[in-house]
């Protein structure tokens, strides 16, 4: 018999997929404003975006935006309150980093499931900064005037626009990195959906 | 949540590759088809545009108009937009329209008035002589556009406040609405209209506007995004019923403050 564990809980994993959703809608209509007004010498390329026009972006960004936010706080007060986060990412110290670092450069990370390495631990908690850091600073600029002194905390609003974008570029690297990760090891995928996993490595046919 | 991977420190005895293929298989199979799925599912909600009335479009209208709630409970007629010194105005200021600049449109001045209507007391036509005999303010403020680039102007001219006040306008009504020249239109909730910073303004600078910037009467109001700030205006009513605007009207966000 195999050893089936409880990898993802089911709160995590409706975050996960809501967010996944989420964050593909707010990169892609975001790409699509961007390119209205490019503040760097590049445009997306227009089959990753999302809209069709400006318009059709912006109401993409700004109503997925809601999703992003409610899931995101829903997320955070589950992975505080739950202990969700002390239990999975904490501790989490430099030394192992560098140390776990070095390992998975080499290709020689185990992976052991229901169990993050110290990179994967810090990998979360910058994406939980950078996911807070796009959502302020979008209200930067969604909202220069209301939200003047937030406006004015991300350097005005054309200095604000320039972090949102790098939020937003920390993000869409880690969720290239995710993507790439799940690609070279594709059993960790079914586990997000059913939250079951197998503590052992091997897998056994079902009977 | 991603996970590294690696081959097992140990290999244990008894496992090999053949007995596993046509599971492997199966699962490549399935990532392959879920990955397609997704990007797939993506590009066709891509077509979701606002233009075509299909369910998601529904939905994203319905957004729009919660955002406009939204928006209104955050506005505060207190909060005046920031305000900068002559010397960071941008030269040359931007021309935007939803045609070329050359096109803007040429107004005699002479035949020029600004009509009246609506829940207001008195409609009689304003020439551009009687507005500059109203009270007059400048404001050195932020113009923002919605595809995200922003230019500091002077403008001066009437309070819109002042202005509804002068024709006995019902202030209690919901929206001010405006027509131009150029066939555009746009349209203000009531507490923006009476915005101290919301002016109908007469000079850009110090110079009546040119044409290019909205010649001879301009809605200015710095709370809100720069399609909200329609230029070449010709008319004025206020009402209860909202009276859309040109880029509104195709799916812009009717309150877009900022």
């Amino acid at each position: 018999m195999r050893k089936s564990i409880l990898l993802h809980p089911l709160a995590v994993r409706i975050a996960h997929w809501l967010n996944a959703f989420a964050i593909g809608c707010m990169l892609m209509s975001g790409w699509a404003i961007y390119n209205a007004s490019p503040i760097f010498g590049f445009r997306f390329p227009a089959w990753a975006t999302l809209g069709g026009w400006l318009g059709g972006a912006i109401a993409w960004h700004f109503a997925a935006m809601w999703l992003l936010a409610a899931n995101g706080l829903f997320y955070l007060l589950y992975g505080v309150l739950s202990g969700h986060f002390r239990r999975r990412f904490l501790p989490l110290h430099a030394r192992d980093v560098m140390a776990d670092a070095r390992q998975a450069l080499r290709m020689q990370l185990p992976h052991r499931p229901g169990i993050y390495n110290a990179v994967q631990k810090l990998l979360y908690w910058a994406v939980i900064a950078l996911g807070m850091l796009a959502v302020l600073s979008g209200l930067a600029i969604w909202k220069p005037v209301q939200l003047e002194s937030l406006s004015n905390l991300f350097g005005g609003f054309d200095f604000a626009r320039k972090v949102h974008f790098s939020a937003m570029a920390g993000i869409a690297a880690f969720v290239l990195v995710h993507l790439l990760l799940v690609v070279l090891v594709p059993k960790t995928l079914l586990p997000m959906v059913t939250g079951r996993g197998r503590s052992t490595e091997h897998a056994e046919n079902t009977p | 949540m991603s996970r590294q991977d690696e081959k097992p420190p140990r290999k244990p005895a008894g496992i090999r590759l053949a007995d596993h293929r046509t599971a492997l298989v199966k699962l490549e199979r399935r990532l392959f088809l879920r990955s397609s799925l997704s990007v797939g599912a993506l590009s066709l909600l891509a077509g979701c545009d606002l233009q075509d009335n299909d369910q998601v479009d529904k939905v994203l209208w319905a957004m729009s108009r919660w955002n406009d709630r939204v928006q209104a409970a955050l506005f505060r007629g207190d909060k005046l937009a920031p305000t900068y010194a002559a010397s960071q105005i941008t030269n040359p200021f931007p021309f935007n329209a939803f045609y070329d600049e050359a096109d803007a449109p040429d107004i005699d001045i002479t035949d020029w008035r600004l009509e009246v209507s609506g829940l207001v007391r008195d409609k009689k036509p304003w020439t551009a002589e009687r507005l500059r005999a109203l009270p007059q303010v400048a404001q050195i403020t932020r113009h923002i556009c919605i595809e995200g680039w922003s230019a500091i102007g002077q403008w001066s001219g009437v309070p819109l406040k002042l202005f509804l006040q002068a024709v006995g306008a019902d202030m209690s009504a919901k929206y001010v609405g405006f027509k131009c020249a150029d066939r555009y239109y746009s349209s203000l909730d009531m507490p923006t209209a009476l915005h101290p910073q919301t002016i109908l303004a007469l000079d850009f600078g110090k110079e009546p506007l040119p044409t290019p910037y909205g010649f001879p009467l301009k809605v200015r109001v710095p709370t809100k995004l720069g399609f909200k700030n329609p230029k070449h205006v010709i008319a004025l009513h206020v009402s209860n019923e909202n009276p859309g605007g040109y880029w509104e009207d195709q799916g812009y966000n009717w309150f877009s403050g900022v």
